[in-house]
């Protein structure tokens, strides 16, 4: 019998590490929704002087390797201070694990996301952040690199898939240069939305298939 | 703790009976020659009179005549079949509607899709709840471009079983013909083709403890249809190609195993089970509490995730199926309960458990427990429902 899961992410699924919630804690996140699929939240215990992350816990909404990224990023995050812990790359919450199947790796990508949110909630609240800078094409691009291609595992900018991105007036538009009936599109279509919407300037997100 | 393996996802496919491999494996070994015509040797004449009594008996099931029995490579076939054959058979003739519903399984929803790309249009009719057709709607889609509506028996997620009937009727009396396709339906509830006003019926050998890879559509007499596959002349000239005389052997010996105290055993296994699921918190049945499929039960649990809900599962020894799009091919979820009116988190936590004849009345507790517990783990690492 063969899983799609590695060992290590079995291991992480059934027995996940840093389950649950702090109380009162310094930071917390949730990231994803159910109306999109999966979800992951994250709190955490930072400490004021040195910025290290004490504790931290998750928790999880989704299927076995939205658990097991959970759980790996707060292996990955714990004692590490804030700047540290930013730095922590999709790419590395997999490796961590094993690797995911190519159809899994947006579970990463959400779980890392889900301790930037909290980090990012933690210097909102101490006062730590730059002011807002208005959305601009390179932004989106970034935010992009978020939205994986389920087919290879690999981004949609990486993959060369995205071929155009225009903001205008609180509209983004993103050009994909993929078919509209692709076993994908609907999926791709909805992570673009959640990625892109929550910009602070965004009102509006077109996806366009145009391959 | 638990070494057999309890299946429950008895729609997708069934383990073959070994009273059906028995019956099939002389024509694999003895008559393995092609049914030839009435003038070929007798070797060939052997295979011939035992495809010819299988077709009989399936048609005999139906209440159809042996010739308006068609044998194809299963479900996904026959669908193809009736939906594009009628198509072309009419198109230019009558027209290029099509009505069906939303809550199709994919060979009927992607063939429609795919006539729609070469210039047919598609109507979906209303649902209710619990996936029922709308007849009144139906009834007003119907315009006379309308060559074909397509509506399934039975519903391969939640069970739902529809009013064949009254769907009939309608057609009838507007001059439509109607596909339906009747995988999930097929041998556990009664269909009487003389009774129910369907012209063009799909079957499938799977899911009644059959081989893969057989099925059947039956073609009421006169009913337009292009040639489907290109070749000799067999199947009454509307399918080409070798016949599978095994399989179709091995479909009718299937079907004459199934009978109506055994679906009564499931039935029961089942309501057995569907009582215990709803005594779990934040749980509801999807599809119609009482015009369902006799040996499904399909529950949402809420706050969990159906793919580690069934992952949990499969480590402990039990086979389920899952409408949550982490578990798709697409990353979608279940677009039946979203086509009846459900939002992605229902799709997401809704597990489907379909008997068959190897389940055992103790399943129905083991999986009971189990389930409850794997939702309890779940529920207490999900950020959901807590406040």
């Amino acid at each position: 019998m063969t899983l799609p899961y590695s060992e290590l992410v079995m291991e992480h699924f059934r027995n996940p590490r840093n389950v649950g919630r702090i109380e009162e804690p310094d930071a917390k996140a949730l990231e994803g929704s159910p109306a999109c699929g999966d979800m992951v939240a994250v709190y955490l215990r930072v400490d004021e002087e040195s910025h290290r992350i004490d504790d931290i816990k998750f928790e999880s909404y989704g299927c076995a390797s939205n658990i097991a990224t959970g759980s790996i990023i707060t292996e990955l995050a714990k004692g590490k201070t804030i700047e540290e812990a930013k730095t922590i790359s999709w790419e590395q919450a997999a490796g961590a694990l094993g690797g995911l199947p190519p159809v899994k790796v947006h579970c990463s990508v959400l779980a890392v996301d889900g301790l930037r949110a909290a980090i990012q909630n933690y210097e909102e609240r101490h006062g730590l952040v730059a002011e807002r800078v208005p959305t601009d094409a390179v932004e989106v691009r970034h935010r992009l690199k978020h939205v994986m291609n389920p087919e290879v595992g690999l981004d949609l900018v990486r993959t060369k898939l995205v071929q155009e991105i225009e903001v205008a007036e609180g509209v983004v538009r993103v050009a994909l240069d993929m078919a509209e009936d692709h076993q994908f599109a609907n999926n791709i279509r909805e992570e673009i939305v959640e990625k892109i919407e929550p910009l602070w300037d965004v009102e509006r997100v077109i996806v366009e298939f145009v391959g | 703790m638990n070494d057999r393996l309890v299946y429950l996802d008895n729609a997708a496919a069934t383990r073959v009976d070994e009273r059906v491999i028995e019956a099939m494996l002389p024509y694999m070994t003895e008559s393995y020659a092609v049914a030839t015509s009435q003038f070929g040797y007798s070797l060939g004449l052997a295979s011939k009179e035992a495809l010819d009594s299988a077709r009989a008996a399936l048609a005999a099931l139906l209440g159809a005549a042996p010739e308006e029995f068609v044998f194809t490579s299963g479900s996904a076939e026959s669908s193809n079949m009736a939906i594009k054959g009628v198509a072309l058979a009419l198109g230019e003739k009558k027209g290029r509607h099509i009505i069906s519903t939303a809550i199709e399984d994919f060979p009927v929803l992607h063939s429609a899709r795919s006539l729609e790309r070469q210039g047919f249009s598609v109507d979906h009719v209303r649902l209710d709840e619990y996936g029922r057709v709308d007849l009144e709607h139906l009834r007003e889609l119907i315009r006379p471009d309308t060559t074909l509506v397509s509506i399934q028996a039975a519903n391969q997620e939640i069970g739902t079983l529809q009013d064949l009937d009254a769907i009939g009727a309608i057609c009838r009396e507007r001059g439509v013909l109607l596909h339906s396709d009747a995988t999930h339906s097929f041998g556990r509830v009664p269909l009487d083709v003389r009774q129910t006003p369907v012209d063009l019926l799909t079957v499938s050998a799977h899911t009644l403890h059959g081989p893969k890879g057989i099925g059947g559509l039956y073609v009421r007499k006169g009913t337009p249809l292009n040639k489907w596959m290109d070749g000799g002349f067999q199947e009454f000239n509307l399918r080409g190609g070798v016949e599978n005389i095994p399989d179709a052997v091995g479909f009718a010996r299937a079907i004459e195993l199934v009978t109506p105290e055994e679906t009564a055993r499931l039935q029961e296994m089942r309501d057995r089970l569907t009582a215990r699921l709803l005594g779990i918190s934040q749980s509801r049945v999807n599809g119609h509490p009482e015009q369902r499929l006799p040996h499904n039960a399909n529950i949402s649990f809420r706050f969990v995730e159906g793919e580690s809900v069934l992952l949990h599962l499969d480590l402990r020894g039990f086979a389920v199926s899952t409408g949550s799009a982490c578990f798709s091919r697409s990353l979608e979820g279940s677009h039946v309960i979203l086509g009846i009116g459900g939002n992605h988190e229902r799709a997401h936590g809704s597990i489907r458990f379909t008997f068959g004849r190897y389940n055992e009345p103790g399943d129905v507790e083991r999986v009971a427990e189990t389930l409850a517990d794997v939702v309890a783990r779940l529920r207490e690492i999900s950020p959901l429902g807590k406040e």
